[in-house]
């Protein structure tokens, strides 16, 4: 037996969300006595394959096909479960990201398997039970949960685990596998990416902002602090709804989630819908002229003063300690 | 057009989340339950496609007779009837099951629910529905339009947008950016006192998983407070001490 873990590409490319997958893979395949096969699907070149077996994958399955040049969930949930059942997989992981998301619950209902969304640990196992932590209420909670099902579907939450090399030979192997109709039933017609920016669930540091900056045209400060650490930029919900930055940079309870190493929080009160999106970020920094703004209760580190005023600052003293 | 809007009754965003019985269960005690908020974008969408004699929206609650007047509120912003399917949603799982079932016997063009809740996060229920029914489905949308039998959908990707056509029926979990929730006034909250709410038994799911506890996160310790003059400092104990950059 084996534990199987997809891995999604972007354009040809893994992310790291996509390698602490393989590694998550390759501690619980440890626990099990399994070997870790990691599938990819689409086109990616063979360099980038091999770097699946840096981190431990045992054997590497791709499924190149002209019909899967893009996502299409039924189709991907399709070909992953044929995966599962050819390699007697009971264990299948794969990142909760956006496509995760859509895929998961489907890959669930094709093996008649348990689905834990947004896994956060390693799971505790026994026999056929295993425990396992998510986060919920937006992130006001940690749940503990038991899966009980012979197979198990893991969408893993970035950024919970750590990457660990565990390099192995690379050993890839072609997977043919044919698709129904109905599972292409979705037709993609535009693809629009901003390739010069750090996607935001991904991003290991998020610089976000609220009302305090007054308005959109003031958010040059941001950006410039966002580009010198390599960061996200994100924004409070009052921000979004005022038109002033896009919905998708929106974090909190009805936005977007994230959990970076870094999250640092410029003109944002901290209200409790906020913070839910980014209470598990694991170091907080808050910038904010209000001493008594609630967002320095849950803080790291904070500084009392104008934005305008420290932001530029700290952009300076950044590119001084990275030179 | 008929358009099915699935909602959750959750707790309202500023609640404090608490736990009882010795954290097996949420402690539901002094909870004010609201629809959730990405389900009314769905319901303001629905009944937006459904104006001028285009269609007709049902709204849907897996729920206990304690959901109702959260079913009202949906009915009150225009949609045309209610059902609740009369169980505890014991997980997304079982919701989904239901919904499933339900849809089998009263056929759909659009199945509508919000992104995920913001309960238990999930964003389960939306493609565990449309697997069940062997339907596309778009996980998170981010704009949704119709034309004829025809659905154009945006939806979010890592670092950019999609856009996809998808024939009807479909089913879609919406985001922020598909519709602005409405609000009920006060002719539709007399309405909906009339309107159709429909009860119905639930049917019989296998239980595959179980929560068993909850803990509330590991509090931080008191911020650290840094001189506005000494930004450097900062910078120092993100390396040294926080060993984030």
């Amino acid at each position: 037996m084996s534990v199987l873990v997809y891995i999604e590409n972007i354009e040809g490319t893994f992310k790291k969300s996509g390698f602490e997958a393989v590694s998550y893979a390759k501690t619980i395949a440890g626990l099990l006595g399994e070997e870790v096969n990691a599938l990819s699907i689409g086109a990616v070149p063979p360099a980038e394959l091999e770097k699946l077996a840096q981190y431990g994958a045992d054997k590497v399955i791709k499924i190149e096909n002209d019909q899967l040049k893009q996502f299409i969930n039924q189709a991907y949930a399709q070909l992953i479960a044929n995966v599962a059942k050819s390699t007697g997989a009971k264990t299948i992981i794969l990142s909760n990201t956006f496509n995760g998301k859509g895929l998961a619950p489907r890959i669930a209902v094709k093996l008649d398997a348990v689905l834990c969304d947004g896994a956060i640990n390693i799971p505790a196992i026994a026999g056929d039970v295993w425990t396992i932590k998510k986060s919920v209420f937006s992130s006001k909670a940690i749940a503990t949960e038991e899966l009980k099902a012979a197979v198990k579907v893991i969408a893993l939450t970035p950024n919970s685990v750590e990457t660990k090399e565990a390099p192995v030979p690379a050993q890839i192997e072609t997977f043919q596998s044919e698709l129904l109709s109905n599972d292409l039933a979705t037709t993609i017609q535009e693809i629009v990416r901003a390739t010069d920016k750090v996607s935001l669930p991904d991003a290991t540091i998020v610089v976000s902002a609220g009302r305090g900056m007054k308005g959109p045209e003031n958010w040059r400060i941001i950006e410039e602090l966002a580009d010198v650490l390599g960061a996200a930029t994100a924004c409070s919900k009052p921000v979004s709804d005022a038109g002033w930055r896009p919905h998708a940079e929106h974090v909190g309870q009805t936005g977007l989630a994230v959990s970076p190493n870094l999250y640092i929080a410029i003109g944002i009160s901290g209200a409790i819908q906020h913070l839910a999106g980014v209470s598990s970020s694991k170091t907080i920094v808050v910038i904010n002229k209000d001493p008594d703004a609630p967002f320095f209760k849950v803080a790291d580190y904070g500084i009392v003063g104008d934005a305008f005023e420290i932001v530029p600052k700290l952009t300076e003293a950044i590119k001084a300690f990275k030179n | 057009m008929k358009i099915l809007v699935c909602i959750s009754n959750v707790p309202d965003t500023t609640s404090k989340i608490t736990f009882t019985n010795n954290n097996a269960s949420f402690n539901e005690n002094g909870i004010q339950f609201i629809i959730n908020p990405y389900d009314e974008i769905a319901l303001a969408k629905a009944i937006g496609l459904a104006a001028n004699g285009n269609g007709k929206v049902t709204v849907l609650n897996v729920g206990e007779v304690s959901t109702e007047p959260t079913i009202r509120k949906a009915l009150a912003c225009g949609a045309d009837e209610a059902v609740r399917i009369d169980a505890a949603p014991r997980d997304a799982w079982f919701v989904a099951n239901q919904i499933a079932d339900y849809v089998r016997t009263n056929p759909y063009d659009l199945i509508l629910t919000g992104r995920e809740s913001i309960d238990y996060n999930g964003a389960q229920v939306q493609s565990y529905v449309a697997e069940l029914l062997s339907l596309p489905s778009v996980a998170i949308a981010k704009k949704l339009d119709i034309t004829d039998n025809e659905a154009t959908i945006e939806r979010e990707i890592e670092g950019g947008k999609e856009v996809l056509t998808v024939n009807l029926p479909v089913v879609v979990g919406t985001a922020e950016g598909v519709a602005e929730p409405k609000i009920p006034n006060v002719r539709g909250i007399m309405d909906a006192r009339k309107k159709p709410l429909n009860v119905i038994p639930p049917i019989e799911v296998t239980q595959l998983s179980k929560i068993t506890s909850f803990e509330s996160p590991v509090p931080r310790g008191t911020v650290n407070l840094i001189d506005k003059e000494q930004v450097n400092q900062l910078v120092e104990l993100l390396h040294s001490e926080a060993k984030v950059i």
